[in-house]
């Protein structure tokens, strides 16, 4: 329709060259709910880093004299407790910096081990096809349907005594853990992406040029599929941090006195009538950090994408 | 008009030995089934096709979709893997190469692609898209690099100063351009153009077919010209194969298989190509072949186009076509069809109505003041300017502006 | 069936046979001792001594697309009209605004973005801008039938094509499930579906490209309409499919007598299909005319620019083929100068100060949009 068929061309000025990535960082620069997005996580990593050194109440300290005095958590403001404390005395907000380095942690850790599993799994399945695309798709079935829980639990049981399983409290090893049980949507999408892209003029174009695999992947392939596997995985973080939660809530993962934001809001489920703010502050922090993950996400995707350009 | 231009365009170039080759070619798909992938049939894209191209030759490739052309054409320089037969480039057996050896040949063998939107990588600039063969094949780094880009963007008709736009921000024809620029990179010898034309609006294809057929003078190229549109392959081919159902149905020069066609199925596509005249049109002898071509998957038994074919109807449905299938045979000079009747078929006035009074064909005679000589790149570039006549008035840049 | 239906079957008769007006002169080009040309003869005696009325008239359409970029004119003042029973083609390339101009006509324009800003379309009579959108819908299906270029993405993949065709003239024709199904086979038989009562029950997957378009026409036929909007119909399809599937509409429309509008970028297919032709260009119709006249004898420099830059199956085979130069303008901004002019190899300073207007030619119905081609202008 005529709509499309007006070309944009004489109003691209000429314009100095630009690699694909530093152009893509000028789109996002000029989206204003991505960088809003990335200065939230920045803020939400500091915080992760610097917080707990800095808060003037320990994580687990328990604010005795208080706690005696009230019989019950302190609400936000009351003895110099900007976020209140919970039934044992502890500084909340102290408590939600420590979590962040958990929760934090978590996103990181679980999203690096789905992208180092799921997208070189994904795309040998891809770009070979057939036999081997059956293979590993039969294999990431079976992963699929392996039961998490007893997959994570049987995983701890099993390195509790190494290195590993020691790591971090142990953490470490129950990240990698659920990073384990969730590549299998990104090494699908990442398959579609290939097997679809593998047929394109492009591709073919780049083979008759005789442009060596690897880098038709590289060059190819992977760069157009980045902005769903992108969303994928901002939107996986959400489920990561949650997973962690449930999984603490059952004794694996961070074990009191620690809490990650996910133990937080369990907690304070139980004193959601009388006491909201032990739901209200890791709430918020929560979903402050799953809403800027996902804008910063989007903006990246948008960014990533040429065709885009100057029409956020 | 001038009389030279009509001259057939193979008589001023010379045509050399043999540059590519296929013996027996045949391309199967399998089709698969089951948790196991059992291979349960195959599509036979390609079943059992030779022809030769000679060096600085064009051999048109016509046929509907599903034919093979495409599969053929691809298979000639590898991009398909053959299931049988073998594929030469000037001698060398192409079927045999390694991995290494097949990426070096690459250089002397390119393809055009049909879609020009699909056929750039929306995530590169242009100078990349061009650069990628200059850097696989290690032809020039740095600043050569850069100019060889150039110089290879203002040959296609397109401003040099392109480098850095991603192909979204092109026209289609434009686009087109740019894969010939990435084809002509690694300065080949033979290329496989398919489809060149097809997805480009009316006004645009002229311009990339004058493009195509100017390279291949500038650089004595070889093509392989695979389109459906007949008359457009008539335009640029020295000789010409049809293909029906994965076989070559008949080969020979653009005067024998468009005047004197020997195959039953090239007169019925012939018949049905619709001519911009509606006099012509009244006046022609049309076949309608019933019904769709049939499954690739499983070919009728005897002659492939015995089930659509009119021929056999009107001699009487002989048996041997039902049962044999028929040789690719010599029938005139250089002219060779597949038909057990091609002789009868020649007989036939059945697709060729429209040759028969050349003299009520004219063009207009108040046809557009540009000459034959000029370029009309569909982007204007600088050196292209002075090919815009001077009495279009329009410059460069009202043109660039103006897109 | 109403009133108005046969009388029009009883008008438009058996064109084929039809004796002729003697006060009908005919054009030179249309020779009676063919079949075809006795066919249009009889449909010009039609046009000239029968019909007052006509079928459809369009006058000042104006169709604009409103986008980040800003207004896209993608109809911009568009008058024709068509006769009942008549082929006519609206030819042109990608962003002319055939397309557009089509779904104007039954008020299909995706809105937003696009929106009719202006323009009267009187179809039988009665003016369509002024229709209600259920009036408007009960005409799409009845009056007016559809074919588009991809008969997949318009058909249900997920209902047999029985239900499809029978579901058109239950609801527009009030038949009861049996009699919609005897219409059905009854279409389907008719465009050339062999084993139709079998094929009912089949989904249009199991169909081919060249099928599905011939059931694409069942469908549009289904109620009977006085107008066929056929938008490239055969874009998708193979040269003998094509052929296949042009002969059928083209008997058809003989036969029940149905106007089509015939949406097409290949020239000869409107060669070979219509009575009448509209060149489009940027928006605008530049050339109109019979269809002999404007093949013959082009009036605008872009029309002819395009015939003479296709090949030819029957002319000598050229080294080189005559170009347009440069692309179709952007629709953004249009008005004040002719809007070929960029492109045209015959440019004067007048084109450029001022809009051509579409003005008669020499012939009947011929008219172009072009100064140099006007008595007295410098293109002769």
């Amino acid at each position: 329709m005529a709509v499309q068929s007006t070309t944009v061309d004489a109003k691209v000025a000429e314009r100095p060259p630009a690699s694909l990535y530093r152009d893509a960082f000028e789109r996002l620069r000029k989206n204003r709910l991505a960088i809003v997005g990335g200065f939230i996580v920045i803020f939400l990593v500091l915080l992760a880093i610097v917080g707990p050194f800095v808060t003037p109440y320990g994580y687990d300290q328990l604010a005795t004299n208080q706690v005696r005095e009230f019989r019950g958590p302190l609400n936000p403001g009351q003895g110099g407790h900007l976020f209140g404390t919970d039934q044992l005395g502890r500084d909340l907000m102290s408590r939600i910096m420590d979590g962040a380095r958990i929760s934090m942690t978590v996103a990181l850790v679980v999203q690096v081990t789905v992208l180092l599993i799921g997208v070189p799994l994904g795309a040998a399945a891809g770009w070979f096809g057939g036999r081997i695309d059956n293979l590993l798709m039969r294999f990431t079935d079976i992963v699929y349907a392996f039961p998490d829980l007893l997959f994570i639990i049987l995983l701890t049981v099993v390195f509790k005594d190494t290195w590993f399983g020691k790591a971090v409290d142990g953490l470490l090893l129950v990240f990698v853990a659920i990073g384990i049980v969730s590549w299998v949507g990104v090494a699908r999408l990442v398959r579609g992406q290939l097997l679809s892209l593998k047929e394109t003029e492009f591709v073919e174009a780049a083979r008759a040029i005789g442009v060596p695999d690897r880098r038709i992947v590289t060059r190819h392939l992977l760069p157009n599929s980045i902005g769903p596997i992108i969303v994928a995985i901002t939107l996986g973080i959400p489920g990561a941090i949650l997973a962690e939660s449930l999984l603490a809530f059952i004794g694996i993962g961070a074990t009191p006195p620690r809490a990650s934001w996910g133990t937080l809001i369990l907690d304070g489920q139980i004193w959601m009538s009388s006491e909201p703010h032990l739901l209200l502050f890791p709430a918020i922090a929560i979903a402050l950090a799953l809403l800027s993950f996902t804008f910063l996400g989007d903006g990246l995707r948008d960014a990533l994408d040429p065709k885009l350009k100057g029409k956020q | 008009m001038t009389q030279a231009m009509h001259q057939p365009e193979a008589a001023t170039r010379s045509l050399g030995e043999t540059l590519v080759e296929a013996e027996h070619l045949k391309v199967h798909f399998p089709i698969t089934a089951g948790l196991f992938q059992r291979t349960v049939g195959a599509v036979r894209a390609v079943d059992d096709i030779s022809f030769e191209i000679r060096k600085g030759e064009t051999l048109g490739l016509v046929g509907e979709s599903g034919c093979g052309k495409s599969t053929t054409g691809r298979a000639l320089i590898r991009l398909r893997e053959l299931t049988d037969g073998v594929v030469r480039f000037d001698g060398i057996d192409l079927t045999t190469l390694n991995r290494d050896a097949l990426r070096r040949m690459r250089r002397r063998m390119q393809i055009i692609f049909q879609d020009p939107y699909s056929s750039l990588n929306p995530r590169m600039t242009v100078g990349s898209i061009i650069s990628e063969p200059i850097e696989t094949h290690k032809l020039a780094t740095g600043k050569a690099k850069l100019e060889r880009v150039k110089e290879l963007l203002a040959l296609v008709g397109l401003n040099p100063n392109y480098t850095n736009r991603y192909p979204h921000e092109f026209s289609g024809g434009q686009r087109q351009r740019i894969g010939v620029a990435r084809s002509l990179a690694v300065e080949p010898e033979f290329i496989v153009c398919d489809e060149p034309i097809s997805a480009l609006d009316v006004s645009i294809q002229a311009q990339v077919l004058n493009l195509l057929v100017e390279l291949r003078q500038q650089f004595s190229l070889t093509y392989l010209f695979i389109a459906h549109d007949l008359s457009v392959v008539r335009h640029i081919s020295d000789r010409v194969g049809v293909m029906y159902l994965g076989k070559i149905a008949e080969l020979g020069p653009p005067s024998a298989i468009y005047e004197t066609p020997a195959h039953p199925y090239t007169r019925a596509l012939l018949s049905a190509v619709p001519i911009p005249d509606p006099k012509a049109e009244r006046r022609r002898k049309r076949v309608i072949l019933t019904g769709d071509v049939p499954s690739p998957a499983n070919p009728p038994s005897g002659c492939r186009f015995h089930t659509r074919c009119w021929l056999y109807e009107k001699l009487g449905r002989p048996e041997n076509c039902r049962t044999e299938d028929p040789e690719l045979r010599l029938v005139q000079s250089d002219h060779r069809a597949a038909c057990h009747y091609a002789e009868d078929a020649m007989q036939s006035d059945v697709g060729v109505a429209h040759m028969r009074e050349p003299e009520t064909i004219k063009r207009r005679s108040f046809g557009a003041p540009q000459t034959g000589a000029t370029r009309a790149p569909d982007d204007v570039e600088p050196s292209a300017s002075a090919a815009i006549p001077a009495s279009a008035g329009a410059s460069p840049s009202d043109v660039d502006s103006n897109a | 069936m109403t009133a108005t239906d046969d009388d029009r079957r009883a008008d438009t008769g058996s064109p084929a046979v039809a004796e002729l007006p003697e006060a009908v002169e005919l054009p030179e080009s249309i020779s009676l001792e063919t079949e075809e040309g006795r066919r249009l003869a009889s449909q010009l005696a039609d046009e000239k001594t029968k019909h007052a009325r006509k079928l459809l008239e369009v006058r000042d359409l104006k169709t604009q697309f409103f986008t980040k970029d800003g207004v896209v004119h993608a109809v911009d003042g568009v008058d024709f009209e068509l006769d009942y029973g008549e082929t006519l083609g609206l030819v042109g390339e990608s962003g002319c605004g055939k397309s557009v101009t089509a779904l104007s006509l039954t008020r299909l324009v995706p809105d937003p973005p696009g929106k009719i800003v202006s323009g009267e379309i009187i179809f039988d009579g009665v003016n369509i801008m002024k229709l209600s959108n259920e009036e408007m819908r009960l005409l799409r299906g009845k009056r007016i039938g559809f074919i588009f270029q991809d008969p997949m993405t318009s058909l249900n993949p997920t209902l047999t094509i029985g239900f499809q065709i029978a579901e058109s003239a239950r609801l527009h024709l009030g038949l009861s499930n049996r009699a919609a199904d005897d219409r059905a086979v009854e279409l389907l038989s008719k465009v050339g579906i062999p084993r139709a009562r079998d094929r009912m029950k089949d989904y249009p997957h199991q169909f081919s490209g060249g099928m599905r378009q011939r059931v694409m026409i069942a469908i549009a036929l289904a109620c009977d309409p006085m107008l066929l909007l056929a938008d490239e119909p055969t874009t998708a399809l193979d040269v003998t499919i094509q052929a296949q599937i042009l002969e059928l509409i083209r008997s058809l429309s003989d036969e029940f007598g149905t106007a089509v509008i015939l949406i097409t970028h290949d020239l000869g297919i409107a060669a070979g299909m219509c009575h009448r032709v509209n060149v489009m260009y940027a928006g605008q119709i530049v050339e109109t005319g019979l269809v002999d006249d404007l093949f013959e004898n082009p009036r605008m420099p872009y029309a002819w620019g395009l015939l003479d830059s296709l090949p030819r199956l029957d002319e000598e085979r050229g080294s080189r083929l005559r170009t347009i130069e440069g692309m179709p303008p952007d629709l953004l901004r249009t008005g004040g100068e002719c809007r070929f002019a960029p492109r045209c190899p015959y440019v004067r300073d007048v084109c450029r100060s001022a809009e051509p207007e579409l003005t008669p030619r020499q012939e009947e119905l011929h008219m172009a949009r072009c100064f140099g081609t006007e008595p007295g202008g410098w293109i002769q």
